[in-house]
């Protein structure tokens, strides 16, 4: 029998009500808008944007200050936003090696094309809590130079000694996958597993990345570099019979490095893992090249031995909206199944109970 | 509508109209309104398609520059029109500001008439000198950031 329970009709729209006074808080301080939480808070803005997967400044703060600033509520309500529209279709696929570089060092060498740019970087910064920011003291200019030369990609300058792997080439005619468009499978190839990385939780991919430098599956890692800039999005217009640009994207890419001894097919050489992340987020486009190595095991004949070399655990665990779903899912009014798990330990209870007592009694016989 | 269509078989004009699409794309709703509100003989603009908002996939390439895959989603907003005047324009741009993308699609479409292609071009290099500026004091920034490595020598001689 199957007993439908109404009743939470009022609760949930007070509920509601409640939850929308809280969001706003004190009434005597002024309320922050979309352009402050974009402006001010532009790290969370972008982590919403890579992690619910589409780029939009204004749509993605505003998801922040309808969750409280509770990111994974936010990522929520911007990836169902995403379903509401139709897809219009491809871009070409982007251009970094163009990219207006905002940042870019390299860990592999000192002095390149184009140099270190430090760009606006937490690293080096002491950590300490920053009393100024309470009282708002005015914030000096930024310092300005000349630009020097093309920022060159690392990868170019060591593909040039062949040391090096190439870019990365799928099999002829291999058509890239959609996983917005298709169900997941396993084994996943590696352009589908790039596209599920890039919406990744940053906290799932950081751990795992950690997790193969403390020797779950051992990659030997380098920062080949890492940049992060604006790059031009195109889109092919069939009636025009050319790409046009629609603007620019700030994107965040990730070249790893990493030793690989060689085997019978290959010559020993460097390996790369690929981070490319939407918005400002290193951490997550470092994780994300980790991850991706990590994950190649097929490639270089590894052996599957850590939990991050492990396609179907990392990409069917690592998108936030479906973990906090079926995660969150469990509060929710189960009391049906409850009872029914009730009446089955009861008469389980009650077996116990009755096999124990008749136990005992045959035991009594056995002595007597 | 075939003289249009001639006229855009130029690559020149192409390749110059392209240019055009990529500066509206980035021009900001105030230029466009007010480039629009200094034309004198406005042609009446009839709608064909939208304006309408929805998602281009985004696509990088594996290690940067390898075979594509998808990175992520991106809104745009896009527009057809028609002037009266016959020539047809298209505008699409990032983001959900509508107005913007059918601004973008009338300045399209009066590049393509000769009346106004003039001060189309005037329009695109306003918006040209705006993006150049910002992208330059950008780069100024970012240099003044760049690391001067000195080496401190060591060691007898």
């Amino acid at each position: 029998m199957y007993v439908a329970v109404k009743g939470g009709e009022t609760a949930i729209a007070n509920a509601h009500r409640l939850l929308a006074d809280r969001r706003r808080g004190d009434r005597a301080l002024p309320s922050i808008t979309i352009e402050q939480v974009v402006e001010q808070l532009g790290l969370a803005v972008d982590r919403v944007m890579a992690e619910a997967s589409l780029y939009d400044c204004s749509l993605a703060a505003l998801a922040v200050r309808q969750a409280r600033g509770d990111m994974i509520e936010a990522i929520f309500i911007l990836r169902a936003y995403r379903t509401t529209l139709p897809r219009f279709g491809y871009s070409e696929p982007i251009d970094t090696a163009t990219m207006k570089v905002e940042r870019r060092v390299s860990a592999t060498y000192k002095d390149l094309p184009g140099g270190q740019l430090l760009g606006p970087t937490f690293d080096y910064t002491h950590r300490l809590l920053d009393p100024s920011l309470i009282v708002d003291e005015t914030v000096v200019e930024p310092a300005a130079k000349e630009p020097g030369e093309h920022v060159m990609r690392v990868s170019d300058i060591l593909d040039g000694e062949g040391l090096i792997e190439g870019d990365g080439e799928m099999p002829e005619g291999h058509v890239a996958g959609d996983l917005t468009r298709e169900p997941m499978e396993f084994p996943m190839p590696r352009d589908l597993r790039l596209q599920a990385l890039a919406r990744g939780d940053e906290g799932f991919l950081l751990a795992l990345a950690y997790s193969t430098q403390r020797g779950y599956g051992r990659t030997h890692p380098f920062v080949g570099e890492v940049r992060i800039g604006e790059v031009e999005v195109e889109l092919d217009l069939p009636e025009l019979g050319f790409a046009v640009s629609l603007g620019t994207i700030r994107v965040t890419e990730c070249q790893m490095v990493n030793q690989f001894k060689g085997s019978a097919k290959q010559p020993p050489q460097f390996t790369r893992g690929y981070g490319l992340v939407f918005g400002q987020s290193e951490r997550k486009a470092m994780s994300m090249s980790l991850v991706d190595r990590a994950l190649r095991t097929d490639e270089f004949s590894e052996d599957i031995v850590a939990p991050a070399q492990d396609q179907e655990f990392v990409i069917s665990h690592a998108d936030n909206v479906q973990a906090t779903g079926f995660v969150e899912h469990l509060k929710l009014p189960h009391y049906v199944d409850f009872q029914a798990e009730l009446d089955l330990v009861r008469r389980m209870r009650r077996e116990y109970e009755a096999a124990r007592t008749g136990g005992e009694d045959g035991m009594k016989e056995a002595a007597e | 509508m075939d003289a249009i269509e001639e006229r855009e078989a130029s690559p020149e004009v192409a390749s110059q109209r392209r240019e055009g699409m990529r500066l509206l794309a980035r021009a900001t709703l105030a230029e466009l309104v007010g480039a629009w509100e200094a034309i004198a003989d406005k042609p009446e603009v009839a709608p064909v398609r939208g304006p309408e908002t929805g998602l281009v996939m985004v696509r990088g390439r594996i290690g940067g520059g390898g075979d594509p895959f998808n990175l992520g989603e991106a809104t745009v907003s896009r527009a057809t029109v028609r002037l009266s005047t016959g020539e047809i324009g298209h505008g699409q741009l990032l983001g959900t500001d509508k107005e913007r993308a059918r601004h973008a699609a009338i300045f399209d479409a009066l590049f393509q008439s000769y009346a106004h292609r003039a001060a189309v071009e005037t329009l695109h290099r306003q918006i040209a000198a705006r993006i150049d500026a910002e992208d330059h004091r950008k780069a100024e920034e970012t240099a003044a950031t760049r690391v001067d490595f000195f080496t401190m020598v060591r060691g007898e001689d």
